[in-house]
Parts: C-alpha cells; sequence; structure tokens
C-alpha cells in the first residue's frame, strides 16, 4: 500500500473543531441532556466487600417522599436474560461467575448494587436509598494477590478456586532453558503493578427514554462504545437490537474505563422498559470509585538472561493478574494485551510468558489506559536498568546494543508478532541529545561525590506498542468474542457537502477535527463542508468504537478509504458525462478533468448533484455519491520511541519532583501534530501519575481507602512538569495512511522512565527497588532499609 | 452528593448568631465559608438540622493595625489575608500561611474563624496562630472572653468554644522578625503531612507544627532546648518528642516524626537568628 | 406550602424549614433570577437545573476537581461547595457567560483553543473560569504561578501542558477583564 500525500490539512496543526461547543458550555454531556418527566435512580451499594445477603427491607424507603419504586436483586432477577457480559474467555476451562446488576444472595465487593430506588429526583433517589435496610452475613474479604492464589479464602466458593485461569505463551521452552543455562548475566525481579482508578473527569451517567408507542427506546450513555453496548445491553435484556439505538453525547473522558457494559446501563433499560418512563442515573465521584472498573494490579516476575556483553537472550515473565471480583467486558484478555510485549523493543531470541489471573473481593478490573502495555513495558524497562546495574554497562548504552535494529523490519518476534516499521536507535539518539544525557551524568556524578541532599536520577524508557485492534483473525486466535474491524460512510450530499459517518466513537481524541482533514484533503474540498457523524447507532449503525489506539490507523484508514470508493463512483460519473475514458481523468482540487484539456473538467460537488438529479448516469448507476466501507486491518501497528525522566530526590523527605520530561515518540505519519502532542502529553501525565501519585488502597477489609478524589491523588498541574517532546516518523506500512496510533504511548512509556530515574538516583544508597506510588514515605522507607544511616544524617 | 435536607436560617449580627445557637443548641451548626462544613455534608459525615449562616453578619472581615498585634475578623477570607498589606507587613508568616491553604477557590471562601473554630490538626492557619501565641476573641451569652491560642485546641475537631460561643475575632502579635512556614503534602492542593509555623522574636522561638497530634500543637521540646541555647539541629531533632502522629495514606507515625524533624531544621534555619 | 422565618422575625427571604423551599436571587450572567430552592441545592445544582446553565460540570464530591468553578462577584468558587442560599444577592459568571453576545469567544477561550488546552472539555470550564480568576488576581504570571494558581482544578486528558501554555498566552495576549 501506498502513503498518503498532503494535499493540505493532513500533517498540519488544525484548531480543533470540536472546541467552540466545548469551551462555551453548549456541549452537552448525559447529564446535561433536559428530558421532561425523567425518574432518577440511584443504588443502594454493599458497604462490605464480602457477604451473604440474608434480607433486604426496602418498606421505609418506598414510603419515602418522591419515591416511585424500589427493586430488589431477587425483584429484577427475571429481567435478565444472561448476567454482565464478558466478551473474551481467554481459555476454553476459564471460570466466569456471573455477575448480574444487582446481587441476589451475595455481594462480592464494596459497591455491588444490591437494590435499586427510583425516584423523582436524584437527591429524594439518594434519600431512599439511604434507608433500604439490608442484613449481610460477613465473609472472608480477599485483597491480596499472593493471599488470593493460595485460594486460602475463596471469594466465589461455587468455584472451588480463586484463580480464573493460566494462559501461557512459550513457542519454544527449550530454547529458554538453554539461554538461563549459558547466561553471563541473570537478572532476577518482582514488580508491582498497583490498582488504578481511571477517573476521567466526568463520572458516568445514562438516561433511558422509552417511545411511546412500539417499544422502541434510546439509551444515553457516557461510553466509548455504543456499538457495543447496544449489542451487549440488547442481548442481556432480550430485546430485539433494531428496537435499542445508544448514543454517545459529549463525553468526558474515558481512558477504558467507559468500554465496559455496565449494570447502570441494564439496569436503566430495564427500569424505563418497567416504568414506561424516562429514567437517569448520574454517578457520584464516590461511586465511580467503587462502580466503575480499575485498573492494572499485576504482580510481575520478570528474569532476563543476558551474554557477558549484556545481549539478551532469553526473557521469562510469570504474572498474577487482579480480575477484582468479576470478569467485565474484557477483564481477561487485559493481561494478553501485554503478553506479546515483555521483550519490548529487543531483539531476544527466546521467549517465555505466563499469566495466572484471580478473583479477588474488589472492584472488577479492565482496560484502563495502555491496557497490558503499560505493564510489559513497565517490566522489560525497569528488568533493563536493574541488568545496567548488573553489567555496569550504562543504560543507554545497553539500550541501545539489543535494540532490534532498522534493517530487521519487518521484524517477526519470538513472541509472534510481526513488527511493521520502526527505527529504536533514532528515538534513542534523538532523546538522549535533547536531554543532553552526558551532561545530567555528569552532574549526577557530582551530586553523589558531595552528597547532596538532592540527588538527581535520569530514567529512560524504551517502549513498542501494538496498536490499532486488531486483525480479527488474530483476535479469532485469541477468543476475543467480537472482530477488530472498523466501518465508515463518506456520502457527498447534492449540495456538495460531504458527511464522514464513523464508527469509532471519540472523547476526547478530536476525530471530528482529523476525520475532516483527511477526506477534505482526499477529496479536495474545504474543511468546512465535511461533517463527521459519530456516536449515536441511529446515525452510525456499525463500528467498534475507540479503545487501544485503534481510531485512526482503523477507523481513520476506514473513512479514507471510503472516501476512495467514492472517488472511484465519481470518476465513473465524470467520463461518463465528459465523454472520456477514465483513465484519461486526473482529479486535483476537487475536480475531474480530461488530461491535455482542463478546460472539460468536473468538480465533485457537481457530480454530486448529477448522482442526486440521476438524469445522466451510467447505466446502472446507483443514484448516490456515497460509500460504506468495514475495514479489517492485516496488521497491528506498532508506534514506538524513548523517553527521558531527570528527577530531583530530597533524600531527607523522599520527595521525588520531576525536573525535565523528553519524549521522543514514533507515531508513523501525523493527521495533526497539535493533536499528537496532546495525547503525548495527557498520556504522560498518567503514567507519571502512576509512578508517582496514584494507588488504589483497600484495607484488609475489602474496603477502598481512597474512594474520593481528595484520598486518590489525580496530580494538578502544580504537581506535573512540563514536558519536552519531539518525534521521529517511520510510516506504517499496515495502513495507507501510514499511521500507527498515539492514544496510549505517553502512558505506556512515561511510568517505567519515572521509576527508572527514581531507582537511578537512589542507586549509590543501596536501593534497587520502590514500590509504586514512589510516595515520599515510600521513597523515605527505602532509604531507611537499605542504610540504617540515613536517619542518623537527617538529625544531624 | 447533595447533603441531607436541613433548616437553614441566615443572621446578620452576633447577637442573632448566639440566640440561635442558645435556642437550637446541638441541632444548629454555624456555616461560615463552608469549606468545612459543607464538604462534610455532603458526604453526609455532618447532618445539621438547622444551619446558621453567619456569612453575612455585619462588621466580621477586617484586618486591624493594633500597633503591637493585629487583630483579624473572624470572617476574613483567607484571600484577603494573603494579601492584607498589614499582616504582610506586620505578620508576614500569617499572610504567607494564608496562601498556602487549598487552593484559589478555596481561599476565596473559606474564612480564618472557620479555620481555627473546625479546629483540624492538619489545617494550616491553627498552628499558625499557636506559634504566634494569639489570642482568639469569642462572643456568647455572657459577652466577649479572650482564650489563647494555647488553651483554645481541646482535642480533635474540638475547641475551647463553649456551644453557645461565636468566635468574633483573632488576634496575633506583631511578628516581623524571622518566620518560616514550611508545608509538606503530596499535591499543591492538599492539606499538609506535615507542617510547620516557626517564628523568631526577641530572641524567643515560637515552633508550631500541623498533622502531628489530634489538635495543632506547639513543638514543646523544640522550644524549650532553642530557649536554653541549644543548636538548631539540636532542638529540631527533639520536634517530635511526645507527641503522638497520626497515621494515614500518606505517612505512618515513624515517617510523620522523621518529617518533623527534618522540617522544623528547615523552619528554624529559614527564620534565621 | 411556604414558610419563612429569618431570624426570628417573619421577613420572606433568607431562612427556610427543613426541605421547604426558599426564595434566592442570584444575578447570573448579568441576568437576574429569582427562584425557589431547598436550603440543601448547591450552587452548582442550582445553576444546572434550576436556571438551566449546563456548562458548569460535577466531577467530584469532595470539593477537589474544580470543574464546578464559576465567578461569585468575580472571584473563582467552586459552586458545589456553596449552598444557592449563599449566592443569594450575588453576582454569578458562569463559563456561558464568557463570550460576547455575538459569539466572539473570549481571550481566555481563544487560548485556550488556539493552544489545544482542552480535549475532552469537561474540566475546561471550570479550568477557564479558574484562569479567568487567576489573571484577574495576576495578570501576568510565571509558568509556575500558573501552575500553583490552576491547583484546584483537576484535568484527566491534556496533562495540563497546554493549560498553562494557553494561560499564560492569554496573559500576554491582554490582561483579561473578569467576565461580568
Ligand atoms: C478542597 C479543600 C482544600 C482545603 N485545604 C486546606 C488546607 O490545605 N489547609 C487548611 O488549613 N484548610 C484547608 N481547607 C479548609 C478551609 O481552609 C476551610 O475554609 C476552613 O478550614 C474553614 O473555614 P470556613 O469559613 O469555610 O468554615 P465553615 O466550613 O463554614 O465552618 C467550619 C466549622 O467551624 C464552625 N465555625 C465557623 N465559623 C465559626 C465562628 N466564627 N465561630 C464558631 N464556629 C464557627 C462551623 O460551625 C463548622 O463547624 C480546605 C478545604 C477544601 C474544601
Ligand atoms: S465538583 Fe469537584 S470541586 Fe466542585
Ligand atoms: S480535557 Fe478532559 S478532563 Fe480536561
Amino acid at each position: 500500500m501506498t502513503t498518503t500525500e498532503s494535499r493540505g490539512f493532513v500533517g498540519t496543526p488544525v484548531r480543533r473543531r470540536e472546541d467552540p461547543a466545548l469551551l462555551s458550555g453548549e456541549a452537552r454531556f448525559v447529564d446535561d441532556l433536559v428530558v421532561s418527566g425523567a425518574l432518577h435512580f440511584a443504588l443502594v451499594r454493599s458497604p462490605v466487600a464480602h457477604a451473604r445477603i440474608r434480607s433486604v427491607d426496602t418498606t421505609a424507603a418506598a414510603s419515602m417522599p418522591g419515591v416511585v419504586a424500589v427493586f430488589t436483586g431477587a425483584e429484577l432477577a427475571g429481567d435478565w436474560l444472561g448476567p454482565i457480559p464478558c466478551a473474551w474467555p481467554v481459555t476454553a476451562d476459564m471460570k466466569n461467575p456471573p455477575h448480574y446488576p444487582l446481587a441476589v444472595d451475595e455481594v462480592c465487593y464494596a459497591g455491588d448494587g444490591v437494590a435499586v430506588v427510583v425516584a423523582t429526583s436524584d437527591a429524594l433517589a439518594r434519600d431512599a436509598a439511604g434507608s433500604v435496610v439490608v442484613d449481610y452475613e460477613e465473609l472472608p474479604a480477599v485483597v491480596d494477590l499472593e493471599d488470593a492464589s493460595s485460594d486460602r479464602a475463596l471469594v466465589h466458593a461455587a468455584l472451588g478456586t480463586n484463580r480464573a485461569y493460566t494462559w501461557e505463551l512459550i513457542p519454544d521452552p527449550d530454547a529458554v532453558e538453554r539461554a538461563f543455562a549459558e547466561a553471563a548475566h541473570v537478572v532476577s525481579e518482582r514488580y508491582i503493578q498497583q490498582r488504578l482508578i481511571p477517573s476521567a473527569m466526568e463520572p458516568r451517567g445514562v438516561l433511558a427514554v422509552p417511545e411511546p408507542f412500539g417499544g422502541n427506546l434510546t439509551l444515553y450513555a457516557s461510553t466509548q462504545t455504543p456499538h457495543i453496548v447496544r449489542v451487549m445491553v440488547a442481548a442481556t435484556l432480550g430485546m430485539p437490537e433494531s428496537k435499542l439505538r445508544v448514543v454517545a453525547p459529549a463525553v468526558g473522558g474515558g481512558f477504558g474505563s467507559k468500554i465496559d457494559v455496565y449494570a447502570e446501563d441494564l439496569l436503566a433499560v430495564a427500569l424505563a422498559r418497567r416504568l414506561r418512563r424516562p429514567v437517569r442515573w448520574r454517578e457520584e465521584r464516590s461511586e465511580n470509585t467503587q462502580a466503575t472498573i480499575h485498573g492494572r494490579g499485576q504482580v510481575q516476575h520478570i528474569e532476563l538472561a543476558a551474554d557477558a556483553e549484556g545481549r539478551v537472550q532469553a526473557v521469562r515473565v510469570r504474572l498474577l493478574a487482579d480480575m477484582g471480583a468479576y470478569l467485565q467486558l474484557v477483564t481477561p484478555g487485559v493481561p494478553l494485551l501485554g503478553a506479546f510485549l515483555y521483550h519490548g523493543v529487543y531483539d531476544i531470541p527466546a521467549y517465555s510468558f505466563s499469566c495466572t489471573a484471580v478473583f479477588t473481593t474488589t472492584t472488577p478490573t479492565d482496560a484502563y489506559r495502555g491496557a497490558g502495555r503499560p505493564e510489559a513495558t513497565y517490566a522489560i524497562e525497569r528488568a533493563m536498568d536493574a541488568l545496567a546495574a548488573k553489567t555496569g554497562i550504562d543504560p543507554a548504552e545497553l539500550r541501545r546494543r539489543n535494540y532490534i535494529r532498522a534493517e530487521q523490519f519487518p521484524y517477526a518476534s519470538a513472541a509472534g508478532l510481526v513488527f511493521d516499521s520502526g527505527n529504536y536507535h533514532a528515538g534513542l539518539d534523538e532523546a538522549l541529545s535533547v536531554v543532553r544525557y552526558d551532561e545530567l551524568r555528569a552532574e549526577q556524578a557530582d551530586r553523589r561525590a558531595r552528597g547532596d541532599r538532592v540527588q538527581l536520577g535520569i530514567g529512560l524508557s524504551s517502549y513498542v506498542e501494538m496498536c490499532g485492534l486488531a486483525p480479527s483473525r488474530v483476535l479469532a486466535s485469541l477468543n476475543y468474542g467480537a472482530g477488530g474491524w472498523e466501518a465508515a460512510t463518506v456520502r457527498i450530499l447534492p449540495t456538495g457537502k460531504v458527511q464522514v459517518v464513523t464508527g469509532s466513537s471519540p472523547h476526547g481524541q478530536g476525530h471530528e477535527t482529523a476525520w475532516s482533514q483527511i477526506v477534505a484533503d482526499e477529496l479536495g474540498v474545504p474543511m468546512e463542508d465535511v461533517e463527521v457523524l459519530h456516536g449515536d447507532t441511529a446515525v452510525s449503525p456499525h463500528g467498534l468504537d475507540t479503545y487501544g489506539s485503534r481510531s485512526l490507523s482503523v477507523g481513520g484508514t476506514a473513512v479514507w478509504l471510503a472516501g476512495q470508493r467514492v472517488l472511484d463512483k465519481a470518476r465513473a460519473i465524470a467520463a461518463h458525462q465528459l465523454e472520456a475514458a477514465e483513465d484519461d481523468l486526473e482529479y486535483t482540487s476537487g475536480a475531474f478533468s480530461v488530461r491535455g484539456s482542463p478546460e472539460r473538467s468536473l468538480p465533485i460537488q457537481a457530480i454530486a448533484f448529477e448522482a442526486f438529479t440521476a438524469h445522466n448516469l451510467p447505466d446502472g448507476m446507483e443514484a448516490n455519491l456515497e460509500a460504506s466501507i468495514s475495514w479489517d486491518p492485516p496488521n497491528f501497528t506498532f508506534p514506538s520511541g524513548t523517553h527521558v525522566a531527570v528527577v530531583e530526590v530530597d533524600t531527607e523527605t523522599g520527595a521525588v519532583r520531576i525536573r525535565t520530561y523528553v519524549a521522543v515518540d514514533d507515531c508513523g505519519n501525523q493527521i495533526n501534530p497539535l493533536i499528537v502532542a496532546g495525547q503525548v502529553h495527557g498520556g504522560v501525565a498518567q503514567g507519571v501519575a502512576q509512578a508517582l501519585f496514584e494507588e488504589a488502597v483497600y484495607d484488609e477489609a475489602g474496603n477502598l481507602l481512597t474512594s474520593t478524589l481528595a484520598d486518590y491523588l489525580v496530580p494538578s498541574a502544580a504537581d506535573l512538569p512540563a514536558y519536552t517532546l519531539s518525534s521521529t516518523v517511520t510510516p506504517s506500512p499496515t495502513n495507507p495512511l501510514g499511521v500507527k496510533g498515539v492514544g496510549e504511548a505517553g502512558t505506556i512509556a512515561s511510568t517505567p522512565a519515572v521509576m527508572n530515574a527514581v531507582v537511578d538516583a537512589l542507586r549509590p544508597r543501596g536501593v534497587t527497588d520502590i514500590v509504586m506510588p514512589a510516595s515520599p514515605w515510600r521513597v523515605w522507607e527505602a532509604l531507611e532499609a537499605s542504610s540504617g544511616e540515613t536517619d542518623k544524617e537527617v538529625g544531624a | 452528593m447533595i447533603p441531607a435536607a436541613f433548616e437553614y436560617r441566615r443572621v446578620h449580627t452576633v447577637e442573632d448568631a448566639v440566640a440561635q445557637l442558645g435556642e437550637l443548641g446541638d441541632d444548629a451548626k454555624l456555616l461560615a465559608g463552608g469549606h468545612s462544613l459543607l464538604p462534610l455534608m455532603r458526604l453526609r459525615l455532618a447532618t445539621p438540622a438547622v444551619v446558621v449562616d453567619i456569612g453575612r453578619v455585619e462588621g466580621l472581615s477586617y484586618v486591624r493595625d493594633e500597633g503591637d498585634q493585629v487583630a483579624i475578623g473572624a470572617l476574613t477570607r483567607h484571600r484577603d489575608v494573603e494579601i492584607s498589606p498589614v499582616l504582610r507587613e506586620m505578620v508576614p508568616l500569617l499572610a504567607h500561611a494564608a496562601s498556602q491553604v487549598g487552593d484559589p477557590q478555596v481561599r476565596h471562601r473559606g474564612t480564618i474563624g472557620g479555620s481555627l473554630a473546625h479546629g483540624d490538626p492538619a489545617s494550616d492557619l491553627p498552628a499558625v496562630v499557636l506559634a504566634l501565641g494569639g489570642t482568639l476573641v469569642a462572643q456568647g451569652p455572657g459577652g466577649r472572653r479572650e482564650i489563647p491560642a494555647g488553651e483554645f485546641f481541646t482535642g480533635f475537631l474540638e475547641t475551647a468554644l463553649e456551644p453557645g460561643e461565636v468566635l468574633v475575632e483573632v488576634r496575633v502579635p506583631a511578628s516581623p522578625g524571622g518566620w518560616s512556614f514550611q508545608k509538606f503534602n503530596r499535591r499543591a492542593q492538599d492539606w499538609a503531612i506535615v507542617g510547620v509555623a516557626a517564628v523568631r522574636r526577641n530572641g524567643s522561638s515560637g515552633v508550631a507544627l500541623v498533622n502531628m497530634g489530634s489538635t495543632p500543637v506547639r513543638a514543646r521540646a523544640t522550644e524549650e532546648a532553642l530557649a536554653s541555647g541549644a543548636s538548631v539541629a539540636d532542638a529540631a531533632a527533639l520536634a517530635a518528642e511526645g507527641l503522638d502522629p497520626p497515621a494515614d495514606l500518606n505517612a505512618s507515625p515513624e515517617f510523620r516524626a522523621h518529617l518533623a524533624r527534618v522540617l522544623v531544621r528547615r523552619a528554624l534555619e529559614e527564620a534565621g537568628g | 406550602m411556604r414558610y419563612w422565618i429569618e431570624a426570628g422575625q417573619v421577613t420572606g427571604r433568607g431562612a427556610s424549614e427543613k426541605g421547604v423551599p426558599m426564595r434566592v436571587q442570584v444575578r447570573v450572567n448579568g441576568v437576574e433570577h429569582e427562584d425557589e430552592v431547598e436550603p440543601r441545592v448547591l450552587l452548582v445544582h442550582y445553576l444546572r437545573e434550576v436556571v438551566g446553565l449546563t456548562g458548569t460540570n460535577v466531577g467530584c464530591d469532595t470539593s477537589s476537581c474544580g470543574a464546578c468553578t464559576v465567578l461569585l462577584d468575580g472571584e473563582s468558587v467552586k459552586s458545589c461547595t456553596l449552598l444557592a442560599a449563599q449566592a443569594d444577592g450575588h453576582e454569578v459568571t458562569t463559563i456561558e457567560g464568557l463570550a460576547s453576545p455575538d459569539g466572539t469567544l473570549h481571550p481566555m477561550q481563544a487560548a485556550f483553543r488556539e493552544h489545544h488546552g482542552l480535549q475532552c472539555g469537561y474540566c475546561t470550564p471550570g479550568m477557564v473560569m479558574a484562569a479567568v480568576s487567576l489573571l484577574a488576581e495576576h495578570p501576568s504570571p510565571t509558568e509556575a504561578e500558573v501552575r500553583e494558581g490552576l491547583e484546584g482544578n483537576l484535568c484527566r486528558c491534556t496533562g495540563y501542558h497546554n493549560i498553562v501554555k494557553a494561560v499564560l498566552a492569554a496573559a500576554e495576549a491582554a490582561p483579561a477583564p473578569v467576565g461580568r
């Protein structure tokens, strides 16, 4: 395939067309939609992690002011055809305990729904929910992953084990054994991926509006996946899919947490159906932290076998992955999204990966920005630094020695993937030169020699991720319950204006702008003439939505290909009317003209009008200028890059400050560099937050201690640095746009960069690891543990 | 979440506020800036039957130069304390500490009176007023009385205010000499994990700590050591002596004690003298 | 049935029994509004549900995120941490009141757009209002002052880099007048 050539918009920092509505308060998020007569519902949620439900008494609540109805789990049990869906049974013997929108007999995490109150206002519904009396017989909580894997206490007694599945990828076990047996250096590391709370700034919300006649229903939801929600809600409630319309209005961020099909989506539709009135629910932040999925949550063991020069010959990984109490939409598949990438950007010939997934009595986990790939990158990049320390080779040099080389692409990895393209050495060189690596190392040596209270740490992280989920056949081989294609329609209206219908569903990514850039260039029309429609299953019935950095490489490509089909059709009409052969036509600046006689020309707008009147079309041609396609990518795309974090660690207080952050990313061709930079900034911030600030903390009884934004430390502008960005460009040969995807890169790269920097600062003091987040307390404890001297120095 | 339902009464004079408190007793809560009370009510951790809004009481927002001391009205907002030219000159420690409270939006609403009356050991201004050796003026049914800051904080979220009393004024001695305010937290908007207010005046030192016990506390051992001529380093090493710092998600008692020692030393170095 | 008490005397405004609506008068974006609200109604709910201005968002229940930031008499406040009753008799400016009547964006809004200071846009109204208030108090801030000045506003999308750039650019362009 060829790459497109920009005709003006593509590749330039076009200002976003989404912005005016968002900046003026006109954009409508779910909770902004006004529907008269709507009822509100509130859930009664379990305050305990694990318990048998002895009884639920709703009498007091039912008689409270404004209350229209109260239902327990038992009372609604007949409404569900099946449990809340999980679409990814990764192994044939995977355990998947049924999870219904409201629990009937047993609750398995704090926040699990027990009953629902419907009232005339949100306040009254919540007032009444507080009066529902539930009698719980408490069961043991299971919070710790290693404890869970021991089956000491069971989350789901009926399963007989807490282990959901074990999944392995060991293409050549002998090669791995041999590499470790022959290794000059072996590093063996254990890392913790703490649990994270995605914390999109807009909590979730739903609004279900039944039509007065005919049984049709519209579900407005703060979701990344209106198409998936539609299929799953219809199937779970046994309603004809054709009668359900799902609309994602303005959506205030998702980061994976709005991929899922949730209890409240199902409850909204069930309640609207029962009560024949619109019903709505608005999530409180302290509900969001418990009732919306969490991310990460792994214990990682990684071993590297290297030769005397530090060339890594084998990587062996064992994971314990926290599923939480139940399997949500793609919960079990998250570790698999990283399973192929534990060798990182390095040419490592022998590969061994195994993951055991366990249930705990905590909020279910699922895909959180990066999903599997940040975990993989963290493990290999931290381990590479450990190997650098062990061999005494500079971390940058060690990486350079091990990179897959530019001439090796397409590169067949030991894990079984084919990497499309890349130039990892170029990314490293650029990053080191921008950050002035040698000067920093000199300053570091100086501070070390002086015994400075503030030590400098320099952390590198090189990453590759797989994006563009995904070739449907590959997904089939992984047992995923859906395909990986994306749909698009391009339609030129009779007046010459263009409508683009996309199956991806943006919530901050700027698709309206980027898709218009692509199509405006392709068709040679002004950007203002292109309108992008999305997020409404009545407008775009086909689609697989937005996650996994797939929108541009799959959805954007689909849009471009649909545009090509429109041009093909337009060319046929033009040839007919200009009485020329199609091959004699050329298309420039939005018009077909006969080669050599430019006066014989037809602009695309005129062709659209001809297609509308149908007065003079070639025989058999349909009267429209429109094409729909669904595109299934032949491979993943593999964005890559190197990030460098420079931190200052106050060795007295344990405070870590990021002084400089340099990101060099290669996402292939860039449609809009402004949007690319924004994605990197936001991604880096989230990754830094994992390294330094955020952690979902449960106590032993399974209570979430970080249930508000006062305790769960999403950082502010004052807590984060400015970022220095640069890029290299190796177009992807996988798609005609040559694009790769950039939505998750920053998150993937930054966490290990920062943690490598913190550990680098303290390595001379004997510190080799700090459990994330590297809070002042943890840093101080690590210093205390590694040298009994610290406290004496400080007092003096 | 929306607070549980309550009755709302607005008063315009301190006398009315006192009368309301007398009439309603424990059922009532005074509302000043609302930035401690409303967050509790939104989470339904506080469910007062009656909220008595004193926010519009006339003449309780002022900063007055009284020569050797400065008088500050209870309803003076953090922002006004922060930018007060009188305080910046006469008690720069207090003006600076006010600029470190929460975030700008909080400082546009929260009041010094609310901050002190709430009695939160994690709040910044109580420790500052302690370090300065300030005085609080309360008005009750029987008139006004003065309470030394050292006697004001009696327990976790408890103060020496009688149930029927309203805090009307805070007085702090002019302290233009050396001072330091060290606030250690993980995010800029958060309360301190540990904070230190230090002031050195005429050879004597006031040092008080934020979030190092169930009340705002003085670092007595440090103060006494300094008084008897100990070096800054030696005095700072005693900062957590006799204290029982709390444990939470950000720090163990040991880490808090350690931070107190480090931050007191830095504060004394910065305050100089 | 309504029943008004003001500090013991029956006068009509400024008090309400438990759960019973009370009257508030708020000038919102230059327009006088007089409504009846329950005492527990927060300013943000009043603005969104009674006045019908849904640009101001709610992102938390602990006064942490700043999504609800509006100007009260020209100063930034978190409208989730104020009773509507406390705004009685005051002037509120929301994001909807910032642009000129002809739709021209306020310089701060324009700077956010120019510098890509927003992605999903959920934090944006609060962030813009906080930034307007910040510049009113510090017309030419340093980068560090902008970051500190926005400490009460959380954004999950942008990593703040471009927000800070936008605010600095707005300060550079012209000290923006407080939107009234
Ligand atoms: C997001 C956020 C962050 C914050 N961060 C900090 C911080 O970093 N440091 C810090 O110190 N504070 C912080 N605060 C608290 C803030 O400073 C409060 O404004 C202050 O503690 C209380 O003042 P207020 O006027 O808002 O009091 P209110 O909330 O109105 O009242 C607090 C309590 O004091 C009582 N009360 C109020 N005034 C009087 C009076 N005159 N007489 C008797 N009783 C009275 C009330 O009945 C109530 O019990 C933060 C608050 C928020 C919301
Ligand atoms: S809604 Fe979060 S601070 Fe107001
Ligand atoms: S732009 Fe999405 S939260 Fe700020």
